[in-house]
C-alpha cells in the first residue's frame, strides 16, 4: 500500500522529497512537508490507537492542536517520547511511531474487553469500586489501573537533548498568523512597534491556506506569503513558526514553546531541540482563531470520523483524501466547503444538513456542482469497528428530537461540522471573564484585565472582511499609543462566500430502544451517558461534573468537547449554557516537554558553584568536597586509604599539637563604613560596641526581632569609621539584607553604608600552638608577641609584598589567627603558609576537623543556632547587654524565654566512652518508657574528641543548667541506636579559654 | 512573574527581587516603653488584605535597595512603586 489516498496534484508538500518512516514497525513513505498524521492517512492508515478507558479503536479526528486521539510514542534521533500528537509532528527521515494504550497490538487489544463491559464502567467507576479494602489500593488496584490506563511510556534514560530558555521583550506579541494575526502584526510593525508574531504550525497563514478567499486579488495563501516576507524584512519584527504561546501570566508575561530541532534532518550540534521563550509584551493580540466543534452521534469515535475542516485541510495542505466515500454531516455552511473540495478532487460526497432546505452562496454552489444534499438529516450511528463502513442516517422530525425515517448508507468516512468555537484559552488565562455569544453558541472574551485584545475568529468574528478591518485597526491603534507613529494602511479588498445562520443542533437523538455510545470527550472517553450519570448523582457545579467524569481534563484540554459538554449539562438541567458557566482554562494550552521547562538548569548548571581562590590547590591535594550553600569546601584532605573519620581526626589532632590551616574564604564579609557605624553595630548586636577601639575585634551575636539568634561572628574596627564584619557562611546573604533593611527602612537617619566583600577577600585561618611562630615567619616585620598582638587584636601587614589583614581570632579554641588578602592573592598566601609552615608540621584541615575542634570547645554554630534558640539557650547570655536596646531585645523579656527550666546547651559523653552519638538523637530519661516517650532535648552536634579520645556531643536540653551529671539516653530511631550518656558542661576542652589568650 | 518597577533602576522582572513583607509596619523606637501586647503585634501580627496592599520589596539582584510597592493581592496589579522616604 503506497500512498493510495494521496491526490495526484495539490497540497503544499514537497513531492520531490519522499521520506521513509515507520509506524508500529512497518515502513511507509510520505513527503517532506507532511505531518505524521497526513503521511499515515496518505497510506490509508486510520486505526492508530486505543481509547483511554474502554480501549475502543480510535483514528485521526483533527489536523492540528484540535486532535484528541492521535497520541503516539515517537522516536526521533534515538529520543523516545510519549503522547506526541501525530497531527502536529512533522515527518522526518527515520521517524518511528508506535500506538499507545494497546496490548499486544493496536489491531488486537486485550483491554478492549472493557468496551464490551462498558455498562460496568460508569462515571466515577474507580471512585466507587476500588474503595475497599483500603490496603488493596496501593498494592493491587493502583498498579493494575496504572498498567491498564496511562498513555505512553516515559523514557527511563537521561535526556541527551539540549533545551534552552530565552527572554524577550516587545511592544506587541501576536499569537497566530491567520488573517487577524497577519493584519494586526503588519499594522503594528508599520508603526515601528517591536512585534513578535508566533505561529504554532510550520506554515504561516492559518485558515488562509485552506479557505477559498481572495485578498487584493491574491489567494489567501499568496497574500499571507507576501505579508510574512515583508514582516521578515523588517528589523523591528520577530516572526516565529513552530512556536506555541501556551501560557498567559501576570503582567503580560507570555510563555512560548518553540520546536527548534525535531523537524531538522541534521540538527547542528548546538541547536537546541526545543526552546522556551519568556516574553514580556506591552500588549498582547490574541489571534488564536477557532476550532470546529463536532456534532455528537452514535459511535462517533469510530476511525474515519473527522472534523470537516480537518478533512479539507488534509486535501488542501497535504494533498490527502481522508476517504473516498464521505458523508458530510453539518449544521452550518462550512461543511459545504469541505464537500466542494471533495467534489473538485473527484470524490462524490453526500451532505447531511440538519437545517431545512435554503439558499446560500455555498449551498447553491454545491447544488450547482451536483453534490447530493439531504436537508433535515442527521447521522444516527456509525457502523464498523476499526473503520467506518456505513452509517444509519435519519430524517429529523420538526422538533429535531426524533427521526421520521431511517436508512443505512455505505460510506468510508464521516466529516462533522457543528460550527465554530473561538479559541479563548489565552484570553481566559489572562483573567478575562468570558461572555456567552448566543449567535455563535460559544464563549468569547469580555473585558480585558490585562493589556490584551482578541481578534478575528478568536473573538467570534468569522468573516474575513471584518477580521481584516478590525485587526488592521487594532494593530494600528495599539501600536500608535506606544510608538506615537501612525502609518495609514489601506484595508485590502476581500472576496469571500457569505454564510447563512447555523443550526443549534449539536447532538443526534437516540432512536427509541437504541443505546449507542455517543462520545463528548474522545481523549478521556466521556460519553453522553457518563455526564448524565454524574448529573443524576447530584453533581451540579460544572467544575464538579468535570472532575467526576474527567470531561475536558485530558491533554487536549477539551478543545473539541468543552462546549458540547456544557450544552449537555444545560439541556439536562433545563438551563442555558451561560447559566452553567465554563470550567477554568489553565496553562499550558498544549503539552510542553519537561526538558523545555528545565532548560539548561540541570546537572551542574542547576545552580552556580562558588569556588575559593585556593580551590585548585585543594583539588590537587585530594580534598573531598562538601557543599556549603553554593560553595565547595574541603571536608577533609584524604591521605592514602584514610576515611572521613580517620582523616578528620588526624587533621584536628595536628591543630591541637602543631598548627593547621583552613580555607575560611567562604565566611560572609561585610564592609561597614560611616560616622554612625558604631551606633549601628550597637543596635544590631546584643553586646556593647560603642567603645571598641580601632585595631580590635569583638565577637558579636545578632538577634531577629523575635529574640531568636540570627547569626554570630566577629567584627573588627579597621579605622575610626570603618568596620569589617564577618558572618557565618550560611547566613551571609541574609545578614546583608537584614542590615540593609534597618539602614534603609527603619533607621534611615544613620549615616552608614554596607557592602558585601565576601568575594573580595581570601581568608586562611592558622590555628594551633605553633601558629604564632608561623605568623612571625610570614610577617617578619611585625611584632606578633602576645603583648603586641593580643587575643582579639588586629594588625595590617605585608605578606611578601601583598597587603594583608591579620585578625587574632579563633573558632578552634586554639591560639589562632586569620589572614585575609585580596582574592587574587589567595592562592599565593595559601602556598606561602604551606611552604613556611612545613617546619612546624603544618597540615591543611577541612570542615570536618573544624567542626571537631569547635564542638569540643563548646563553640556554637549552625546546628545550635537553628532558628529556635535564644542567647541563653546557647550560653551566650553573657553577651546580652542589660543597658542598651538592640534588635530583638524586647522579645527576650517574654515569659517562655525566662522559665526556670528553659532549654540550655550541654555536653554529652557516652558512658562506654566508645559509641558515637548520632546527631539528631532524642534525649530521654528512660529508653524503655511507654510511647509517647517525653523528649527532653536533642543532640545538635557530634564529634570524636581528639583531646580526650572519645565521642563528645553538644545538645540542647530542657533545664540543661540543672542537668549536669545526670544520665540520659540518646535515642535515634533512624539509626536504631540508644546510647546511655552523661550530661556535662558544653566546654569539654580548655574550660577557662586559656589557649586562645596564650 | 510580576514586572516590578524599581524606583531606582526601572522595570525589572520579579526574579531580581525578594519580597519583604508588609510595608506599613513601623518599628517601635529604641528604648521605648511598650506593652507585651503591642510588641507582639509588631513582631507577629500582619494583616492579609484582599485587594490593595503596601508591601516592601528588596532589589536583591540589582541595586540592593528596599522600596515600597502598592499592589493588589488578588489581581497582582501594581499601582505604584516608591522610595521608602516618599510617603504614600
Amino acid at each position: 500500500m503506497s500512498q493510495n489516498f494521496r491526490l495526484n496534484t495539490g497540497g503544499l508538500i514537497n513531492r520531490d522529497k519522499p521520506i521513509e518512516f515507520r509506524f508500529n514497525g512497518k515502513k511507509y513513505i510520505g513527503y517532506e512537508g507532511d505531518t505524521l498524521a497526513s503521511a499515515l492517512l496518505a497510506n490509508g492508515i486510520h486505526l492508530i490507537g486505543r481509547s483511554f478507558k474502554y480501549h475502543r479503536p480510535r483514528g485521526f479526528f483533527g489536523a492540528g492542536v484540535d486532535e484528541p486521539n492521535a497520541k503516539m510514542q515517537v522516536e526521533i534521533n534515538g529520543c523516545s517520547e510519549p503522547n506526541i500528537n501525530a497531527t502536529e509532528i512533522e515527518l522526518v527521515n527515520n521517524l518511528s511511531a508506535t500506538s499507545q494504550n494497546c496490548w499486544p497490538s493496536v489491531n488486537f487489544d486485550i483491554g478492549a474487553i472493557n468496551n464490551f463491559l462498558n455498562r460496568f464502567f460508569p462515571a466515577g467507576f474507580y471512585y466507587k469500586t476500588f474503595m475497599w479494602p483500603k490496603s488493596f489500593w496501593y498494592r493491587v488496584y493502583e498498579p493494575f489501573i496504572r498498567k491498564a490506563a496511562g498513555l505512553g511510556i516515559a523514557s527511563l534514560e537521561k535526556d541527551k537533548e539540549r533545551y534552552e530558555h530565552k527572554y524577550e521583550y516587545c511592544d506587541l506579541l501576536v499569537t497566530g498568523s491567520g488573517p487577524a494575526g497577519l493584519a494586526s502584526a503588519y499594522a503594528a510593525a508599520k508603526n515601528g512597534a517591536k512585534v513578535i508574531l508566533a505561529e504554532d504550525k510550520p506554515r504561516y497563514g492559518g485558515t488562509l491556506l485552506t479557505d477559498d478567499v481572495t485578498i487584493d486579488n491574491l489567494s489567501g495563501k499568496d497574500w499571507s506569503e507576501k505579508i510574512i516576507s515583508e514582516l521578515k524584512e523588517m528589523p523591528n519584527v520577530i516572526v516565529k513558526n513552530r512556536s506555541q504561546v501556551f501560557g498567559y501570566y501576570d503582567h503580560n508575561m507570555m510563555v512560548m514553546f518553540e520546536r527548534t530541532g525535531d523537524h531538522l534532518e541534521k540538527k547542528p550540534k548546538y541547536t537546541p531541540r526545543q526552546r522556551l521563550w519568556y516574553i514580556r509584551a506591552k500588549e498582547v493580540l490574541l489571534s488564536t482563531g477557532s476550532i470546529e466543534r463536532p456534532i455528537v452521534f452514535g459511535n462517533n469515535d469510530t476511525p474515519g470520523v473527522f472534523l470537516s475542516a480537518a478533512a479539507k485541510e488534509y486535501m488542501k495542505v497535504f494533498g490527502v483524501l481522508i476517504g473516498k466515500k464521505p458523508i458530510i454531516f453539518t449544521n452550518n455552511d462550512s461543511g459545504y466547503e469541505t464537500a466542494i473540495e471533495f467534489k473538485k478532487n473527484g470524490v462524490n460526497p453526500i451532505v447531511l444538513d440538519t437545517r431545512e432546505d435554503q439558499n446560500s452562496e455555498l449551498i447553491n454552489e454545491a447544488k450547482d456542482l451536483d453534490i447530493k444534499i439531504k436537508f433535515s438529516y442527521a447521522v444516527i450511528v456509525a457502523h464498523g469497528y476499526k473503520k467506518v463502513k456505513s452509517a444509519t442516517i435519519g430524517k429529523l422530525n420538526k422538533e429535531k428530537i426524533d427521526f421520521e425515517n431511517t436508512e443505512q448508507i455505505d460510506c468510508d468516512s464521516i466529516c462533522v461540522s457543528g460550527f465554530w468555537t473561538p479559541t479563548v484559552h489565552l484570553a481566559s488565562q489572562s483573567g478575562n471573564k468570558l461572555k456567552f455569544n448566543d449567535s455563535i453558541d460559544a464563549f468569547v472574551p469580555d473585558k480585558s484585565k490585562q493589556n490584551e485584545h482578541s481578534l478575528g475568529a478568536a473573538n467570534g468574528t468569522f468573516t474575513l472582511q471584518d477580521t481584516l478591518k478590525n485587526s488592521f485597526n487594532t494593530g494600528s491603534e495599539v501600536s500608535k499609543s506606544i510608538t506615537k507613529k501612525d502609518e495609514k494602511i489601506q484595508i485590502p479588498n476581500t472576496n469571500e462566500r457569505k454564510y447563512t445562520a447555523h443550526d443549534k443542533f449539536w447532538c443526534s437523538p437516540l432512536p427509541k430502544g437504541k443505546n449507542y455510545k455517543r462520545f463528548v470527550d474522545f481523549q478521556n472517553d466521556v460519553a453522553v451517558s457518563d455526564i448524565e450519570v454524574a448529573l443524576r448523582e447530584g453533581y451540579r457545579s460544572i467544575e464538579h461534573v468535570k472532575r467526576y467524569t474527567t470531561l475536558g481534563m485530558a491533554t487536549d484540554q477539551g478543545r473539541t468537547s468543552n462546549l458540547n459538554g456544557l450544552q449537555l449539562v444545560a439541556n439536562v438541567e433545563k438551563k442555558i449554557v451561560p447559566q452553567v458557566g465554563h470550567t477554568t482554562f489553565r496553562p499550558p494550552f498544549t503539552p510542553v516537554t519537561i526538558g523545555t521547562i528545565v532548560g539548561r538548569e540541570i546537572g551542574k548548571e542547576y545552580m552556580s558553584t562558588r569556588k575559593t581562590p585556593m580551590h585548585h590547590w585543594h583539588e590537587k591535594n585530594n580534598a573531598v568536597w562538601v557543599d556549603a550553600g553554593a560553595w565547595k569546601r574541603p571536608r577533609y584532605y584524604k591521605r592514602g586509604n584514610e576515611n572521613l573519620f580517620e582523616a578528620s581526626k588526624r587533621e584536628a589532632k595536628n591543630v591541637r599539637d602543631h598548627v593547621g590551616v583552613c580555607d575560611v574564604t567562604t565566611l560572609g564579609k561585610i564592609d561597614i563604613k560611616g560616622p554612625d557605624a558604631a551606633e549601628f553595630l550597637n543596635r544590631v548586636y546584643t553586646n556593647a560596641w560603642l567603645k571598641l577601639p580601632v585595631g580590635k575585634a569583638r565577637y558579636g551575636v545578632m538577634l531577629r526581632e523575635d529574640g531568636i539568634v540570627m547569626d554570630d561572628g566577629t567584627t573588627t574596627r579597621i579605622s575610626e569609621n570603618h568596620y569589617h564584619m564577618t558572618t557565618t557562611t550560611a547566613q551571609a546573604a541574609n545578614v546583608l539584607s537584614h542590615l540593609e533593611y534597618y539602614l534603609q527602612i527603619v533607621w534611615p537617619e544613620l549615616n552608614v553604608n554596607v557592602v558585601s566583600t565576601t568575594e573580595q577577600w581570601a581568608g586562611a585561618a592558622i590555628a594551633g600552638p605553633k601558629s604564632r611562630d608561623l605568623l612571625a615567619k610570614l610577617f617578619p616585620k611585625i611584632d606578633v608577641s602576645n603583648e603586641a598582638l593580643p587575643f582579639m587584636g588586629y594588625v595590617e601587614g605585608d605578606l611578601f609584598g601583598v597587603k594583608a589583614r591579620i585578625f587574632r581570632i579563633s573558632f578552634s579554641g586554639e591560639l589562632a589567627y586569620e589572614i585575609n588578602v585580596e582574592s587574587d592573592f589567595g592562592l599565593f598566601m595559601w602556598e606561602k603558609i604551606i611552604d613556611i609552615g612545613e617546619e612546624f608540621n603544618i597540615q591543611p584541615y577541612g570542615t570536618e576537623a573544624l567542626s571537631t575542634l569547635r564542638i569540643e570547645m563548646g563553640h556554637v554554630a549552625g546546628p545550635e543556632l537553628d532558628g529556635r534558640t535564644i542567647p541563653y539557650d546557647v550560653s551566650l547570655e553573657g553577651l546580652v547587654s542589660k543597658k542598651k536596646d538592640f534588635i530583638g531585645k524586647r522579645s527576650l523579656a517574654k515569659e517562655a524565654f525566662n522559665k526556670a527550666d528553659r532549654q540550655k546547651i550541654v555536653g554529652l559523653v557516652p558512658l562506654d566512652r566508645k559509641s558515637s552519638i548520632p546527631e539528631g538523637s532524642h534525649l530521654v530519661e528512660n529508653k524503655n518508657a511507654k510511647l509517647p516517650n517525653l523528649k527532653l532535648g536533642h543532640v545538635s552536634s557530634s564529634c570524636w574528641s581528639v583531646e580526650n579520645n572519645n565521642p563528645f556531643s553538644l545538645a540542647i536540653l530542657k533545664d540543661g543548667k540543672n542537668m549536669i551529671g545526670k544520665k540520659l539516653f540518646a535515642v535515634s530511631p533512624l539509626k536504631n541506636t540508644s546510647i546511655e550518656v552523661e550530661v556535662m558542661s558544653s566546654h569539654y576542652v580548655d574550660h577557662e579559654g586559656k589557649r586562645v589568650r596564650s | 512573574m510580576l514586572n516590578i518597577k524599581c524606583p531606582y533602576c526601572g522595570d525589572r522582572s520579579q526574579k531580581e527581587f525578594a519580597y519583604g513583607g508588609d510595608g506599613t509596619i513601623t518599628r517601635p523606637k529604641l528604648n521605648q516603653e511598650i506593652s507585651d501586647e503591642e510588641w507582639d503585634n509588631f513582631v507577629y501580627l500582619r494583616k492579609s488584605p484582599r485587594g490593595k496592599h503596601i508591601e516592601l520589596w528588596h532589589h536583591i539582584a540589582g541595586c540592593r535597595q528596599w522600596f515600597k510597592v502598592e499592589r493588589d493581592t488578588t489581581t497582582h496589579e501594581i499601582f505604584r512603586t516608591f522610595k521608602p522616604e516618599e510617603e504614600f
